[in-house]
């Protein structure tokens, strides 16, 4: 048994030690938000924080979590709370198939919660490990801009 | 009322009710065979429905893709849904509508003239009549054929409304809305250790050694040269499957020149032949000519989420959940390939990672419904392994295209001519093609003949082949060769990437020759005044300035195509800067698509196919071995990040509501790879004529010049 947290909650999952951590959060766990990309570290699409920093969840095995805390996009926010980065991709409509989106907002949050003013080419950087495939690019760079606004003000 | 044309869409699919129900009080089913694949036609037919209703759109239950709902309009594909699907469901609706009306004028002993219809509830002059759609459906016959005889109506409301789309929060909020996220009781999960090639057979296949690596939790089925490997644990099937292939050695295959990955091998291939246009004409002695060949190399689709289906046989009824373009193309294909009465098979879409095109979605759906076949009762979910997309959905094909003209004094094309050398671009299960897993059963059917979707569906490898500009003689001679290396089908675009590209090269190189500035150029042979008038709305976007230095490592570049020659019109400027390797800094992007029904959608689609351009133009080509394709993961394949995306601006313009829709999805692809071609030559000083315009092409290009 690996004991943890999951967004918050705690959770004690009974699998091999090198069970991947994507597929405890979607199968152990239910939370089929992260999302399988590649299995190799390449594409983000299985982003998620562990202690506050960004891991590609795929290539995290469960025992290395022992202990920690692990956020995904479940944890982010809910339709009835939602965090302001889920507000400003709502709002920018920043998203085509949405897949890459679940790793992309957090691979955002890591980036706000350290640097709450990005500059574009910031912004830019904190996602290069994400791969979005249908071109939306622009407009997430723009809600991530808009999402520190609505942190810092807001609104 | 003798002239009315129905829509073949609507032909095919006549009884109005299979498009509209009025099912539950205050509800309205519309059901649609188009499919959400992330370009918004959820969203898009929703406003057409509860505009052409006049309800809210919050009333209308969306039915999509399922082989036991919905009207079968083939695949959700080439920029159609709006254009073809979405006019046949405005039709449909009017019509609902106006005998809904009819109905109401009977009953309220009115004019029909004096009815109107607010939110589904009859008015008269304005006052509420106590009648609603839902109280007079049950008095009228749905079931009575679509006659296309109401026309649309001209006032608006829903249409031409920026509305958000309908399927992005949950996605944003991370819920299971994907293929790859349904579960059901008993699941389990199956591999499958792919044939390598479809001549292939086992010569040996160590079953202990994958029971080993699957900890003795795992099951194989086997049939022909079909395996799989079938298990509870997602975990322990991926790494008995990760391991599997070295478990396996294969006869008949034949190793491939990896030297075909670019693409001159095409010419020397045998090929069906066509002269599509007048036939050639040799040029007059001292007449000016100009020739240039363009290629690129197989472009993958590269979705972000490798395939992935699920499959349930029970009571000898098989459902198949799949994210294809086609269920009802995958169902008559399983039930060919399977050998199964169509009745007894249901395919359901579910939605998926963006696909692009013809890739491994159907292929999945029919490896799962081949193990659930095995094993009736117990759900059956599939999802292909990253290295297995890569290495085995069909990729585009590589293309060689030779533009010749012969010119007038003035330096203007009087006779054009493009030649183009291409595999098939249409490999679809419903296309000629066959499912994977079929190939590897016993008994394969026989390799698909070639063939190409033909010019009346804006075909295949000439697709954009001919120049919209106004040349007095156009042709186009295609190749299509039957032998590739590897399977090939459609992508995003088809031939019309290259082909545009290497139009639109030759038209700046024409420009230069006779001393004109390229926009001006253009706009001296384009004859259509939409066409005209989306070059130079571009133009004026990126404050395009004729004369600037050619060589100075910056440039700019202008491409431009009407999609199809009879869909979107599409301007495109980029401005480059080149050292060693090619960066775009600003895309400028101009379209006129008709009739719009969600401007921010339309842009959205823009936007993406401008991005995907790019990353196409600079960086992609799928890599051979022997063996077949070696690019299987983001390092051999990479596409573009977000630190080498540019500014990109898109505007529609002419979005004239009198003009009939014209699918966009795919127009931005070919203006932009053409305009970062003519970017790249005017900031160098020297054109390449490959793509993708790598760094290793541009030290080339340096090199020689």
């Amino acid at each position: 048994m690996t004991a943890f947290t999951v967004n918050g909650r705690a959770v004690d999952v009974s699998a091999g030690d090198d069970t991947p951590l994507l597929d405890v959060l979607r199968n152990h766990l239910g939370l089929k938000g992260s999302k399988f990309g590649c299995g190799l570290e390449q594409c983000g699409s299985c982003m998620v924080l562990i202690d506050g920093a960004p891991e590609k969840s795929c290539g995290k095995a469960l025992s290395t979590v022992a202990g920690k805390s692990v956020l995904t996009i479940e944890g982010l926010g809910t339709p009835e709370a939602p965090h302001p980065l889920q507000t400003a991709f709502l709002d920018e409509q920043a998203g085509q198939c949405g897949y890459c989106l679940p790793g992309i907002l957090i691979s955002a949050k890591a980036l706000l919660d350290k640097n709450p003013t990005p500059s574009r080419r910031e912004i830019a950087l904190a996602l290069d490990d994400n791969i979005c495939r249908c071109g939306s690019h622009i407009r997430i760079l723009k809600a991530v801009e808009r999402a520190a606004v609505i942190m810092r003000t807001g609104r | 009322m003798n002239d009315v044309i129905i829509p073949p869409l609507l032909q095919a699919n006549p009884r109005l009710d299979q498009w509209v129900r009025f099912a539950a009080p205050g509800r309205v089913t519309v059901s649609t065979g188009r499919v959400e694949i992330g370009q918004g036609v959820l969203t898009a037919m929703r406003q057409i429905a509860a505009d052409e209703l006049n309800v809210s759109p919050e009333r209308i239950d969306l039915q999509t893709g399922d082989t036991d709902l919905t009207p079968n309009e083939g695949y959700t594909a080439g920029s159609q849904s709006i254009q073809y699907g979405g006019v046949a469901l405005r039709l449909a609706c009017a019509e609902v509508k106006r005998l809904l009306l009819d109905a109401a004028a009977a009953r309220l002993q009115a004019p029909r003239g004096e009815l109107a219809v607010s939110d589904g509830a009859i008015t008269r002059a304005g006052v509420p009549t106590g009648r609603d759609y839902w109280s007079l459906a049950p008095t009228v016959d749905l079931g009575r054929q679509a006659t296309a005889s109401v026309p649309p109506k001209s006032a608006r409301s829903e249409i031409g409304r920026s509305a958000p789309r309908v399927d992005l929060a949950s996605k944003v909020f991370g819920e299971p809305a994907f293929m790859h996220d349904m579960t059901a009781d008993g699941m389990m999960h199956a591999r499958v250790v792919r044939q390598p090639r479809r001549t292939a057979t086992i010569a040996s296949l160590d079953e202990a050694a994958i029971h080993r690596a699957g900890k003795g939790q795992v099951e194989i089925v086997r049939d022909g040269n079909f395996v799989a490997i079938l298990g509870s644990d997602e975990t322990i099937v991926d790494a008995a499957a990760a391991v599997a292939p070295g478990h396996v050695s294969w006869d008949g295959i034949d190793a491939i020149n990896p030297g075909q990955e670019e693409a001159r091998w095409l010419l020397q291939q045998p090929s069906i032949d066509r002269n599509l246009g007048p036939e050639p004409v040799d040029p007059a002695p001292g007449q000016a000519r100009y020739e240039a060949s363009f290629t690129r190399m197989h472009i993958a689709h590269a979705s972000i989420g490798p395939s992935s289906a699920l499959a349930l046989y029970k009571d000898g009824h098989l459902t198949v959940w799949s994210h294809t373009q086609g269920v009802y193309p995958l169902k008559a294909a399983l039930a060919r390939s399977l050998k199964l009465d169509p009745a007894h098979i249901s395919v359901k879409h579910m939605q998926g990672p963006g696909c692009y095109g013809h890739n491994g979605a159907d292929d999945a759906a029919a490896d799962a419904a081949v193990v659930a076949l095995r094993r009736p009762g117990v759900p059956i979910r599939v999802r292909w392994r990253r290295e297995e997309e890569f290495g085995f959905e069909p990729v585009s094909p590589a293309m060689l295209t030779t533009v010749r003209a012969t010119l007038d004094d003035k330096g203007r094309p009087v006779d054009w001519t493009t030649e183009i050398w291409s595999g098939r671009h249409s490999s679809r299960p419903g296309g000629g093609g066959n499912l994977l897993a079929a190939e590897a059963l016993p008994n394969p059917p026989p390799a698909p003949p070639p063939a190409d979707p033909p010019e009346s569906n804006g075909g295949g490898g000439t697709r954009n082949g001919e120049p919209l500009y106004a040349f007095p003689a156009k042709r186009i001679i295609h190749h299509l060769v039957a032998e590739t290396p590897v399977r090939t089908s459609s992508l995003r675009g088809l031939g019309a990437t290259i082909n545009v590209f290497a139009i639109e090269s030759a038209m700046d190189e024409l420009a230069e020759r006779a001393g004109m500035d390229p926009v001006e150029y253009r706009l001296s042979v384009l004859a259509d005044p939409r066409a005209t008038a989306v070059v130079a709305h571009a133009a004026k976007m990126a404050g395009w300035q004729p004369g600037l230095p050619v060589g100075s490592g910056k440039g700019y570049g202008i491409g431009f195509a009407m999609y199809k020659n009879r869909a979107a019109y599409c301007a495109v400027v980029a401005e480059v800067e080149v050292d060693e390797a090619v960066r775009v800094n600003t895309i400028w992007c101009a379209a006129d698509g008709g009739l719009i029904i969600n401007p921010d959608g339309a842009l959205n689609q823009l936007e993406g196919g401008v991005i995907q351009g790019i990353s196409w133009a600079l960086k992609e080509g799928v890599r051979l071995d022997h063996a077949g394709i070696s690019s299987r993961d983001w390092e051999s394949y990479p596409v573009l990040r977000f630190s080498e995306v540019p500014e990109v601006f898109c505007e529609l313009v002419g979005a004239d509501a009198d003009l009939p829709p014209l699918g966009i999805g795919e127009a931005s692809g070919g203006p932009t790879v053409a305009a970062i071609g003519n970017a790249v030559a005017h900031a160098l000083g020297a054109r390449l004529r490959d793509l993708p315009l790598s760094r290793e092409r541009v030290m080339d290009a340096l090199l020689k010049a």
